[in-house]
């Protein structure tokens, strides 16, 4: 490390990593939308167990955690993606893809699970290539690129299924979304799912902590001051995009053992990602939010649902739930990450347009 | 390389238009078929018309910096209630035709609202309402819903030679917003604010107007759409605009039209090329009885490639110092 | 007719503008000169509507005025030309200038009135060349500019404020605009000029105001004054004693950093030299290519002709990524647009080039890094406090820490010291001492003459583009500003 003396300016005490004790830190984070989150689930809870009882069995809550798992792990995904300022709309394509490609390369033949496990890896890897090299390298919006993704692996699914439901992969191989290890004292059985994203949380959180993690933030947050760092920001976000696709790769194999194969098993998946992503207080466009938040969002928003399906509301209404929410969200947050006096952050899109001169009471440049 | 970059965008999409009405015509020739043939151009127009008219709404709120994830939500909409006050009486069309409007009206304000004054983004904020509607839809409507009477059907039926009167109608609101965005100061705030409403702001326009006019009117073109479908089926279908994907759909037309996602640059003439490209790969597509499915990855393809060719034309940087043609000089000359 | 008096402006507690008092006759230019920082600009924005004063009164023609926003400012005639382009690169010419105000005809925008008025306006102001219709995006710097002075000539302006008019405009496009103004005084509109470059103060101004640290030192005719008795008005201040003396152990070594004939878009023929121990200051006017040069050395902006060197040897550097791997680092001139990623913490931000070049380091640089930033003496709560937060010479020793985990060989600094208050300027200038005496060989961009005399052992003037000549340590700044404004041609 380059030693650095100064003669006449006082060095000051080191600063320590973080300040205040456990419980303040906690606190702190809790009052920021990325920690509300986990408020807002523990409330939701809560509130399901006193309106429905049956809740309140730890057996109901873990396979209820099953059922959330395969929409929690896309969310993650879709915030790697998001935090680095871009989009993912092919979610739920992929889902349908991997699914379609369980059921039709797997079969009933057990000894092709691991071949199929791994080419639906490879082709995850590959799309999720596609979509981040034609975002960064041929300029395209992510949003465009992604769209064009959608449409062509729902197409190309469709193509091959002829719409309807076709293929069905072995039992054993539907019995890491539907299975579990029994016999578990107090919760009964611990569904595969659950496992596999406590698993993807604790991968997720160390890959946040890596310096690919605090530079995929970095670039979502200022994608020029990464440029100049020496970030090759095509690699980072193409990389997001990687493991976005490969989130959804997962969830495909979680939602076979659930759904079967059919072309419309993940619809609508992109739009619950983004609303659960949303929902964790991750900033659209970028550089604001933890990956666990996203989890919780997808958390809470179906546990918002099974709480107006006791209330009594009919599922129709869900959707328009979800629509109040994602507004809701998005207009609280912005306010609550930046603080009350700070210039608003500009949405993504205005990212690459000239800069105005506009007035910044913030800034202490001598150039005033 | 010259002889593109003296082509405006709308050059380029019209050129790309031609080749496709070109190969289109020559794949539909060698499948021993007319792509000239009254059927076949009243087929390709009848596919641009609903779109069409979803798309100059679309472009409107992409020009000011916006998205509109919710048309769908509305065609269906418009669909539903249309049909329902309709109920197949001839007598009832004006005012359903005009609740119907109104009720987009509605919609386009909040829509415009929660972006101008709340500040969430459009994708957000209309992705929100295109989910409440579709809750409120999913509610109240199940199966098809109300009946158009005929003379309302008439709209979709009636051709004036081998155009379609819809058709006709779609190019006259094509024409209006043109008019609108060349000649009202509307249309040029919604070009500013769209391009940089910092600067439109430091030039004394109230950049709310124009986010909330284009919400507004890109709600209504889009109940107009729904009410066609309407004509056209003869029943109001609660899922016709998500069937139809009209929120990526329009979107994806409006970009492969030469308008930039990112607001402030675009034109509808540049638009209606986009649509009819699509129309035209549907219906040669169709003519050559490729799967419908395949339909979907072509045009992802043809998408992402569009763009990347215009994202090619617009990298610009600072002028440079040295190494660049000296176009001032000219103008020097002239001066002295 | 526009009449200032007692103007004072603070941001945060700064004062950044004191007691300013002007006055402006019909058809008279005020040049208004001083450094970075002396709040020439502050008092612009006060006048265009963009900030309000603390304190003070504007008046025109006798009437008290308040501006809340520019466009009150333009209907009382007063318009401005701000430094950064205001217009809207997708629209045509006579769009950007009518914007808000486009003329109707029954109800609609009459675009061929428009236009016509544009052409007179243009005609008006003796440019024929320039079509009403053409496109912002197509037009070069110097058209924009002129489209900018129209802009503000079409509020039926009787008093423009022109903000470094000509620090992006070539030698013969500045003509130009000297005969735009001739024509606009004649009509008898008053023009307030801000200026760094005193040839053209002395050049076009009846009186010359001078401001330094937020205070009016002089105001006099400019008949009354000559360029050594303005500049020494702009400086006059003693800061010799304000830098550190280089280390006693500080040697000169090898050369580290060598151009040779080198060029690109932006900046030509550059030949220089850098030595391991040495700090070489790089002065010029805004605009003369300083910047460029520096970005263009880091791979921002590629060099196309002409050889680098590093340590010695020939090496192609074309990304940031690859100039970082060769041991470069850049300190750029905007901490919030490229230094910082404000909304993640200090640490984040500290180990941010390691974490993106040098990852397989990130463990030891973590480790060093509470030792780092207690040496910059960096102050906040702790490292988890996010950037934004931090006040401007923090933020700045953030950004240094950030470069000097990755142990450079080389440090480009662009404006280091810029917006941040004394004692965190002493404490960087410490830095680069400390890094010559390491053998690091420094390059220093500054505006601030005081600091590129005080801390360079030689001085690089840059022109157009192209390095004007090279002066000792210990140049004045009469001479530096000479070479820089191209009054004084000194060979090297």
């Amino acid at each position: 490390m380059t030693q650095i003396t100064t003669t006449e300016t006082q060095a000051r005490p080191e600063l320590v990593a973080r300040p205040g004790t456990w419980g303040s830190r906690l606190a702190t984070g809790l009052a920021t939308p990325g920690g509300a989150v986990f408020v807002l689930v523990g409330v939701l809870l809560v509130s399901i167990m006193i309106s429905n009882p049956n809740f309140t069995e730890p057996g109901a809550l873990i396979r209820f955690a099953g059922r959330t798992a395969p929409i929690a792990i896309v969310a993650m995904g879709q915030y790697y993606v998001i935090v680095s300022g871009e989009f993912d709309l092919s979610m739920a394509a992929v889902i349908t893809t991997q699914v379609v490609l369980a059921g039709n390369f797997i079969g009933q033949d057990e000894g092709r699970i691991i071949p199929g496990l791994l080419l639906m890896l490879v082709v995850g890897v590959l799309i999720g290539l596609v979509n981040g090299l034609a975002t960064t390298l041929l300029k395209v919006p992510s949003f465009i690129v992604t769209l064009g993704t959608m449409l062509a692996l729902t197409g190309l699914v469709r193509y091959i299924t002829g719409g309807a439901a076709t293929g069905n992969p072995v039992d054993s191989f539907r019995q890491i979304g539907r299975g579990g290890i029994e016999d578990v004292p107090v919760v009964g059985i611990i569904p595969y799912p659950v496992i596999i994203l406590l698993v993807l949380c604790v991968a997720s959180v160390w890959l946040m902590r890596r310096p690919f993690g605090r530079t995929l933030v970095a670039v979502g947050d200022n994608p020029d001051a990464a440029h100049y760092s020496g970030t090759p920001l095509w690699w980072i976000k193409t990389r997001a995009f990687i493991l976005s696709a490969l989130s959804a790769t997962v969830a495909g194999i979680l939602l076979v053992g659930y759904a079967g194969v059919h072309p419309s098993v993940g619809m609508g998946y992109e739009f619950s990602a983004i609303t659960a992503v949303v929902l964790g207080g991750v900033l659209l466009g970028g550089g604001r939010g933890w990956v666990l938040s996203a989890a919780a969002g997808a958390f809470a928003l179906e546990l918002l649902f099974l709480l107006l399906t006791s209330l009594g509301v009919p599922s129709t209404w869900r959707d328009t739930v979800q629509g109040l929410i994602i507004i809701a969200a998005v207009a609280l947050a912005a306010r609550a990450w930046q603080g009350a006096r700070r210039p608003r952050r500009a949405v993504p899109k205005n990212s690459e347009r000239p800069s105005t001169n506009q007035p910044d009471p913030g800034t202490t440049t001598g150039e005033i | 390389m010259t002889r593109v970059r003296k082509l405006t965008s709308t050059g380029i999409v019209y050129s790309v238009l031609l080749l496709a009405i070109v190969v289109g015509a020559i794949l539909t020739a060698s499948n021993d078929r007319n792509f000239f043939s009254t059927g076949n151009i009243d087929n390709i127009l009848t596919t641009t018309t609903i779109l069409g008219f979803i798309a100059i709404g679309q472009t409107l709120v992409i020009l000011v910096g916006s998205l509109d994830l919710s048309v769908p939500f509305v065609v269906s909409l418009a669909s539903v209630v249309g049909g329902g006050i309709m109920a197949g009486s001839s007598g009832k069309i004006v005012p359903a035709v005009l609740v119907t409007l109104g009720l987009a009206v509605v919609i386009g304000l909040v829509n415009g609202v929660v972006v101008s004054l709340l500040k969430v983004h459009g994708f957000i904020a209309t992705l929100g309402m295109g989910l409440i509607l579709s809750g409120y839809l999913a509610s109240n409507y199940q199966g098809s819903s109300g009946t158009a009477p005929r003379a309302f059907r008439l709209l979709d039926a009636t051709r004036i030679g081998p155009v379609p009167i819809a058709t006709l109608l779609m190019l006259a609101a094509a024409l209006l917003a043109i008019w609108m965005l060349r000649r009202t100061r509307l249309g040029h705030h919604l070009y500013a604010v769209g391009g940089n409403a910092e600067v439109a702001r430091m030039s004394g326009v109230r950049t709310q107007v124009p986010v909330i006019a284009a919400h507004v009117l890109c709600s209504v073109l889009a109940a107009i759409a729904g009410l066609l479908l309407l004509a056209r089926l003869g029943v109001g279908q609660p899922t016709v605009g998500s069937q139809g994907n009209y929120d990526l759909m329009s979107i994806a037309a409006v970009v492969l039209g030469g308008t930039l996602l990112a607001g402030g640059k675009g034109n509808i003439t540049g638009t209606l090329a986009g649509v009819a490209i699509f129309a035209v790969l549907d219906n040669v597509m169709g003519v050559m009885q490729t799967n419908p499915f395949l339909k979907d990855v072509v045009r992802g393809v043809v998408i992402v490639v569009a763009v990347a060719v215009y994202a090619r034309r617009d990298l610009d940087r600072r002028p440079a110092r040295f190494e660049r043609p000296t176009g001032l000089d000219a103008a020097l000359q002239e001066a002295k | 007719m526009l009449r200032v008096r007692g103007l004072t402006k603070s941001f945060v507690g700064n004062v950044v503008l004191r007691d300013a008092d002007l006055e402006v006759r019909p058809g008279q230019v005020l040049g208004l000169v001083g450094e970075n920082g002396a709040g020439k600009s502050t008092l612009m924005k006060i006048l265009a509507g963009v900030h309000q004063p603390d304190a003070g009164t504007i008046e025109i023609d006798g009437e008290t005025v308040t501006f809340g926003h520019p466009v009150q400012a333009q209907q009382r005639g007063l318009s401005t030309v701000f430094q950064e382009f205001n217009l809207l690169p997708e629209r045509s010419v006579a769009e950007n200038i009518w914007l808000g105000r486009e003329p109707r005809r029954r109800g609609m925008v009459d675009t061929a009135a428009m236009n016509r008025d544009t052409e007179e306006l243009l005609a008006g102001l003796g440019i024929t060349g320039l079509k009403a219709s053409r496109r912002v995006r197509s037009l070069s710097v110097a058209e924009q500019q002129i489209v900018e002075i129209a802009k503000a000539v079409s509020f039926d302006s009787r008093i423009i404020q022109m903000d470094e008019p000509t620090a992006a405009l070539a030698d013969h496009e500045v003509e130009l605009l000297y005969r735009i103004i001739g024509t606009l005084t004649a009509r008898g509109v008053a023009i307030i000029y801000v200026s760094h470059r005193l040839k053209e103060i002395f050049a076009l101004c009846d009186t010359i105001t001078v401001l330094k640290d937020g205070e009016q030192v002089a105001t006099s005719p400019a008949a009354e004054l000559d360029e050594g008795r303005l500049v020494r008005l702009m400086v006059g201040r003693s800061m010799s004693s304000f830098f550190p003396d280089p280390f006693p152990d500080t040697t000169v070594g090898e050369p580290r950093l060598e151009l040779r004939g080198a060029g690109n878009g932006y900046v030509d023929d550059i030949d220089l030299t850098l030595r391991g121990g040495e700090i070489i200051g790089v002065a010029g006017l805004q605009g003369s290519g300083r910047t460029e040069l520096l970005e263009a050395i880091f791979g921002v902006a590629p060099l196309t002709r002409g050889d680098l060197l590093i340590d010695g040897s020939a090496v192609t550097v074309r990304t940031p990524r690859q100039a970082v791997r060769r041991g470069l680092a850049l300190v750029t001139e905007d901490r919030k647009a490229t230094g910082l990623a404000v909304h993640q913490s200090i640490l984040d931000n500290a180990l941010g080039v390691v974490h993106a070049v040098f990852p397989s380091r990130t463990g030891e640089a973590r480790r060093a890094m509470p030792g780092m930033l207690s040496t910059l003496a960096v102050s906040a709560r702790s490292m988890a406090q996010e950037a934004q937060f931090l006040s401007g010479g923090n933020q700045q020793k953030v950004v240094l820490a950030r470069w000097l985990s990755t142990r450079p060989g080389v440090v480009l600094m662009d404006e280091p010291t810029r917006g941040i208050d004394v004692g965190a300027k002493h404490a960087i200038y410490e830095v680069m001492r400390s890094l010559a005496a390491e053998g690091v060989a420094v390059l220093m961009v500054s505006s601030e003459l005081p600091e590129v005399i005080g801390m360079s052992d030689r001085i690089l003037v840059m022109r157009d583009g192209r390095i004007a000549g090279e002066l000792p340590r210990g140049s004045s700044e009469e001479t530096v500003l000479g070479m820089a404004t191209g009054s004084l041609e000194v060979a090297s």
